[in-house]
């Protein structure tokens, strides 16, 4: 099982006492390169699920293995990266800072820093920003760097809690296809955590549909969209389909609240 | 640990009050023990900090004295206090409805909360004479007038531009703006400017008190006593003035609780 | 890039201007109300004549008059004076700033010091330093550590560190803490050590509470030891001067605002070297007043 990056057995998580159960038993399996995204309404557990992956949040029942160890190593051992919602840049470190700010923590050296600054802001398309300050860019350029961050020391798993919600439609149309291309540049394994079904759709190889209260998986879709997906993909009549199945999927479940 | 939300927190039982306020009485407890026993033991001289008895018992012989020397600093504090927050808020209002004026001059009156006041003290003796107590109230508030003059400007131009916008709307007028908008707004500022206010009205009125003024004045008192070596007394009054300046502060504090309790710092306890 | 350069220039002329303004607006308060008052003989809130309220002509002629016949001018001893103070109010900030922050960092770190300690915080202040301030200074003279003696303008300091630590404690506490709980999680996600969290999150995130309390500070340091020389019969200071001018205040009254200006242009000054590394130091958004 060398190639599951993920491995989820039974995970569940309450909430104080007798409080809200986030999660139940949970099972999931991503394997490496994946594209897999968690969609469903509100309280359903999926930023909960990704925290717990992690490590970030302790599960009350259940094993996880994230690339082949506990998610409390993996953690420890750097093997992911992940991007919030909102940016959480540091407001008083330059863009080339923030992106070498897990790169300093790790013990990197000033030259290697620079050097992989220099590829991560080629990578996500923003070469000439190092030198400027959050506050100075669009939000979408924010979420950029911030992703640029989360792959600096290139990492086997990239986490994702979701990192275009904040922005236009035009923009995270734009942003999908940039994701995409640096997955495929890494090679790295993505979890996704979405609001949006056409997002869910288009990005991913899988989808997983989860419900609340308590929460649960109660599908996963497999996405069987030719690679590499591009602005064809979205007028793809088994795009449409597979849109509708989730739909339902998700409404079958109670739906949004 | 996690940024998720959490249910609501149960109401506080007796444990949890214990557990807030058990510190503070532990703190003060070794505290008096440290005063009354081990001090005299380091070796500090008694002129420098009487034990902790001494002080008590001198306290209760001028207790009158003590008490209404106290009262009458309280007073020039409070009036200090009064004049200073209360001048602050008119010209505040007025800076920021006339927003041109608030800008140009902002920079200049954080500079001024910059000039030590302590030294226009003898000045002030000299308009109203030293034995007035308004050479005393003048200095209180002229040092609580810039702090919350900056921080109530602070309050009302630290407006989140929808509320305005939101406000434009309704084609509301300036004061209604001002009314529901930009006074809540300022609410916190405020009040947090007012509970350094008080504790500098207190001060004010001390410092007054040292250049000279009513011999019944407090701040009076503590000087004569130390000149006359009664230091014993100096500390017991030293103490009061320092009782009349937590009550003070406190009483703000709880003003604020009463009125903001809303608020997110107040429910989340901080300070 | 000429563009930029004019720009520059005008904003510094539109602000040299408004400095001009102001002065020229306190200048024509002062002396209009004077003409006023004096023309009309009101006597409330106190009667005005060149005792009370000199003219702002005169005060400024004062510095540059000697004090008494052959001797140097007034603003030569000022200038001294303003000097030794403010030695005395630098280090005293030094040293308040420093535990200060020490302080604020123990509390921040481990709450039940917030519960235990910060209410005696708070309270320290209640105290009136004057009072305790000759107390201060006598008994750190008698003070002998390995048989060195704290000077007279060390013992000042000690008071202006006492004024100064308060709003740094307070603001390092809240500044520490006002980390983005989501900036913290990222740390996490990082497994940084807790020193790391502290030095590249907390600590950058407390700068702007930090230089704010540096500003309240900066001032308070100023008259901490303006107070503290005081009673203290410290003659070097602009305290002393203070008292010697009070004594002659009906003689000479020109000489006790003099000495108040100059105590407010030490005040200013320092508040202003702190605005200065503030800028070269903390980048932030501009604030948005509307």
């Amino acid at each position: 099982m060398s190639d599951s990056v993920v491995s989820a057995k039974g995970i569940s998580k309450t909430f104080g006492k007798g409080g809200v159960t986030a999660l139940q038993d949970i099972d999931l399996e991503v394997g490496r390169g994946e594209f897999v995204s968690l969609i469903g309404p509100s309280g359903c557990g999926k930023s909960t699920l990704l925290r717990v992956i992690g490590d970030l949040v302790e599960p009350s029942a259940g094993e996880i293995l994230v690339n082949g160890k506990t998610a409390h190593r993996a953690r420890l051992d750097r093997d992911y990266g992940i991007v919030f919602q909102a940016a959480v840049l540091y407001d008083w470190r330059t863009v080339a800072k923030n992106i070498s700010l897990p790169l300093e923590l790790v013990g990197w050296g000033r030259a290697q820093r620079s050097e992989r600054v220099a590829e991560m802001l080629k990578l996500v398309e923003l070469d000439g920003f190092e030198r400027h300050y959050p506050w100075q860019l669009s939000g979408g350029m924010q979420q950029r760097v911030s992703i640029a961050r989360a792959l600096s020391f290139s990492p086997a798993l990239l986490l994702m809690d979701e990192p275009f919600g904040a922005l236009d439609e035009m923009t995270r149309e734009r942003l999908n296809d940039e994701l995409l291309r640096i997955w495929t540049e890494t090679g790295s394994t993505v979890i996704f955590v979405t609001h949006s079904i056409a997002e869910a759709v288009y990005l991913s190889t899988r989808v997983v549909v989860m419900s609340p209260r308590p929460g649960r998986i109660t599908s996963v879709i497999p996405i069987d969209l030719p690679q590499p997906r591009t602005v064809e993909t979205r007028e793809d009549p088994r795009y449409f389909e597979l849109v509708t199945e989730v739909r339902e999927a998700l409404h079958a479940n109670g739906g949004e609240r | 640990m996690s940024t998720l939300a959490q249910p609501a927190r149960t109401s506080r039982g007796f444990g949890d009050r214990t557990r807030t306020w058990a510190p503070v009485v532990a703190v003060f407890g070794v505290g008096l023990v440290l005063w009354q026993w081990v001090l005299p033991l380091l070796g500090i001289e008694r002129y420098l900090l009487p034990p902790l008895w001494d002080v008590l018992q001198a306290f209760w012989e001028f207790r009158s004295e003590l008490l209404s020397g106290g009262w009458i600093t309280f007073k020039e504090a409070l009036g200090g206090f009064v004049l200073g927050c209360g001048a602050a808020f008119l010209s505040a209002l007025a800076l920021a409805r006339w927003r041109p004026l608030g800008n140009a001059l902002m920079p200049y009156m954080i500079a001024a909360n910059a000039v030590p006041i302590v030294a226009f003290a003898p000045i002030t003796n000299a308009w109203f004479g030293t034995l007035s107590p308004w050479s005393k109230i003048v200095i209180a508030a002229v040092l609580c007038f810039f702090p919350v003059l900056v921080n109530t400007l602070r309050g009302l131009t630290s407006v989140r531009p929808e509320s305005l916008e939101l406000m434009r709307s309704y084609a509301a007028p300036q004061r209604v703006v001002f009314r529901r908008v930009r006074i809540p707004n300022s609410l916190p500022f405020v009040f947090s400017a007012l509970k350094i206010a008080s504790v500098l009205a207190m001060i004010g009125a001390v410092v007054g008190d040292y250049f000279g003024g009513s011999t019944e004045a407090l701040g009076v008192q503590i000087v004569s006593a130390v000149s006359l070596a009664q230091y014993e007394k100096a500390w017991a009054a030293i103490l009061v003035a320092s009782a009349l300046g937590i009550l003070f502060y406190a009483a703000v504090a709880l003003a604020e609780r009463l009125v903001l309790g809303w608020h997110p710092s107040i429910r989340a306890g901080v300070e | 890039m000429l563009l930029a350069v004019l720009a520059r220039i005008r904003s510094l002329a539109a602000r040299a201007a408004v400095l001009f303004l102001v002065l020229a607006g306190l200048w024509a308060l002062w002396e209009g109300y004077r003409k006023l008052w004096e023309s009309t003989g009101w006597t409330r809130p106190f009667p005005v004549d060149s005792t009370t309220m000199p003219h702002l002509h005169d005060i400024v002629g004062a510095l540059f008059d000697p004090l008494r016949e052959g001797e140097p001018l007034l603003a030569r001893y000022m200038l001294d004076a303003a000097l030794f103070t403010a030695k005395e109010a630098a280090v005293g900030f030094a040293i308040g700033a420093t535990i200060g922050f020490l302080l604020g960092a123990l509390i921040a770190r481990f709450g039940v010091l917030q519960r235990g300690v910060m209410p005696y915080v708070v309270a320290s202040q209640t105290i009136p330093i004057l009072a305790i301030a000759p107390i201060v200074v006598v008994g750190l003279g008698n003070v002998s550590i390995a048989g060195w003696t704290p000077t007279d303008w060390m013992r000042v300091a000690v008071i202006a560190a006492y004024l100064t630590f308060f709003p740094v404690t307070v603001n390092t506490v809240r500044g520490l803490r006002s980390a983005d709980p989501a900036a913290v999680e990222l740390m996490e996600s990082y497994a940084a050590s807790e020193w790391s969290v502290f030095w590249k999150l907390r600590v950058p995130a407390a700068l702007p509470y930090l230089f704010s309390a540096f500003k309240v500070a900066a001032t308070a340091s100023v008259v901490g030891a303006v107070i503290g020389e005081l009673p203290s019969s410290i003659q070097s200071g602009l305290g002393g001067w203070i008292i010697n001018f009070n004594q002659y205040y009906v003689l000479e009254p020109e000489n006790l605002w003099a000495v108040n200006l100059v105590a407010a242009a030490l005040g200013i000054s320092f508040f202003l070297v702190v605005v200065l590394v503030e800028k070269l130091v903390v980048h932030r958004p501009p604030e948005q007043l509307v």
